[in-house]
């Protein structure tokens, strides 16, 4: 079965400070952190994909316009309350596992090489195969 | 071969490999062999050789080759054994792929790897994660083969039972997932439906004698003989109700009802059987309106004495209904609330709503199709309930 992690940032479930703020060896911690979580579970065989995203500032929200046309109605967002940072998929036996990878991540060091315990969204991917009705 | 004369499945698996390479790249040069497989053979069983040669620790190989080696490695074979080897090695290895010490995904991997003989690539498309994930995902699973020391011999007449029903188990979940990919845009190369089909159809020439082995290679005909019919133009879903009986494959219908009839007749009469003989009742039915519940629910009746599968309770009720009318079938269904493995299950909301819609109840099935698309994880499925209740909500607004 397949998960997807989603690594949301906002204002209000976080109580650290941003990265730009994080001393050098603070943010190799970090990074540190993820390359090896990321190395174990393609070790494991439960990778399917793991990214991280640009920054609020390069994103945008886009509708149809007028004919189809693209019509970007918000963004770039400077100062925004809540974004999504990057995510995984795993493919893992049990539900309970997907949590069990979830809480990890959600241990990535930040300032003073503390645990940030940020929020981890898991969600199902719908990849079952279906029952005959 | 190599891995029974060497007891090391995982270096047996890469000396092969290294086999077919060297052929790949000579024969076309140097021309056929007189005996391609006996070419094969020596030239594995050279880079064989010198693969055990390079591990280190002659100590702990021979130790481990000790434990490894069968009893029957200890008598010379009789001249006439060749045959049965053969047979048996390919039955050894469909038990160390499925072995209950893997997770289920490692054993579907290993023995797709092993016995299917798909690249890991192949294997990889077909569950849609990344060859390297699966590359690890296969080694990984040898790694833990070789670490727990597991002989390659035949299981012992006592576990031979237990470790069969988990090969099954591992067949018929590669056989199930292949309806994950007839469904929608089909990025997939290998129809694991028909890989599930095959492995199957060589276990059962390998135990002919096995009713539960045949019943399930009769359930994945009988269930694959309606593929065509099961999903329309867009990749949505059909239920069997609605299914244009014309495009059944009627000859994987008569093969399965043959082998099915054959198997119980023979019996023991197991879970697969019984299944199957219920997906050949649906199969010789020339209309949904002529299906022969009354049997189907004896059928149900047995299974579910014998699996204590709560999903087969759940197909109980829905037969019940058929029979007797959705009001006995919901009270079926409302006597499966209090089982936690059913709890909150889609499943369960779906046959509700089924039964609700028989029963003419509109609002009651709306909401049960509404919270059972809530709950699946299959894609189709959520399309077909949403569809389902939304057109039940139409007819029952006022217009």
């Amino acid at each position: 079965m397949k998960y997807m992690l989603l690594m949301q940032f906002s204002a209000a479930g976080t109580d650290f400070p941003s990265i730009d703020t994080w001393t050098p060896e603070e943010i190799q911690a970090h990074i540190g952190f993820m390359i090896e979580t990321n190395g174990k579970l393609a070790a494991d065989g439960e990778l399917v994909q793991a990214e991280g995203l640009a920054g609020p500032q390069q994103a945008r929200i886009v509708r149809a316009g007028a004919g189809g046309a693209p019509v970007v109605t918000e963004g770039p967002f400077a100062e925004t309350k809540e974004f999504l940072a990057g995510w995984w998929i795993v493919d893992c036996e049990t539900p309970e596992r997907a949590v069990e990878i979830a809480a990890h991540i959600s241990t990535a060091p930040g300032p003073g090489g503390r645990p940030l315990n940020m929020p981890i969204e898991v969600h199902p991917v719908m990849s079952a195969p279906p029952q005959e009705m | 071969m190599l891995s029974r004369r060497f007891g090391d499945f995982a270096t047996a698996e890469d000396a092969v490999q290294e086999a077919l390479l060297a052929a790949a790249t000579q024969w076309p040069v140097d021309g056929l062999p007189d005996n391609p497989r006996g070419w094969l053979v020596q030239v594995a069983y050279r880079r064989m050789i010198e693969l055990v040669r390079a591990e280190a620790a002659r100590r702990d190989r021979e130790d481990r080759a000790a434990r490894r080696e069968g009893d029957d490695r200890r008598t010379a074979p009789p001249a006439d054994e060749a045959l049965a080897t053969d047979r048996d090695d390919t039955l050894v290895l469909l038990f160390l792929c499925c072995h209950p010490t893997l997770s289920t995904a490692s054993a579907i991997a290993l023995t797709l790897r092993a016995v299917g003989g798909l690249s890991t690539a192949e294997i990889a498309r077909a569950f849609l994660v990344p060859e390297a994930t699966m590359a690890q995902r296969i080694s990984r699973a040898k790694q833990r083969i070789r670490a727990s020391g597991l002989p390659f011999r035949m299981p012992d007449e006592e576990e031979r039972q237990d470790r069969l029903a988990t090969v099954l188990h591992v067949l018929y979940l590669i056989f199930t997932e292949g309806h994950t990919a007839s469904l929608g845009a089909d990025l997939r190369r290998v129809d694991l439906s028909e890989e599930a089909i095959r492995l199957t159809r060589a276990m059962h020439a390998l135990l002919p004698d096995d009713s539960e082995v045949a019943g399930l290679l009769a359930l994945m005909l009988l269930t694959d003989a309606r593929a065509a019919a099961r999903t329309g133009p867009s990749g949505e879903l059909i239920s069997l109700a609605d299914q244009d009986r014309g495009r059944w494959d009627a000859a994987a219908i008569a093969e399965g009802t043959t082998l099915v009839t054959r198997a119980m007749a023979r019996g023991p009469v197991g879970p697969y059987q019984l299944q199957a003989a219920i997906a050949a009742l649906h199969d010789e039915a020339p209309t949904a309106a002529a299906t022969d519940w009354p049997q189907i629910l004896a059928l149900y009746q047995v299974l579910e004495r014998l699996s204590g599968n709560p999903v087969v309770s759940l197909n109980r009720a829905v037969a019940t209904a058929m029979v007797h009318g959705p009001a006995a079938g919901l009270d079926a269904l409302a006597a499966l609330d209090a089982d936690p493995r059913l709890a909150g299950h889609h499943r369960l909301d779906a046959a509700r709503a089924h039964l609700y819609e028989m029963a003419g109840d509109r609002e009651r099935a709306v909401t049960h199709y509404r919270a059972a698309a809530g709950g699946t994880t299959s894609l189709p499925e959520q399309r077909y309930l949403t569809m389902r209740a939304a057109r039940l909500a139409t007819l029952g607004a006022p217009s």
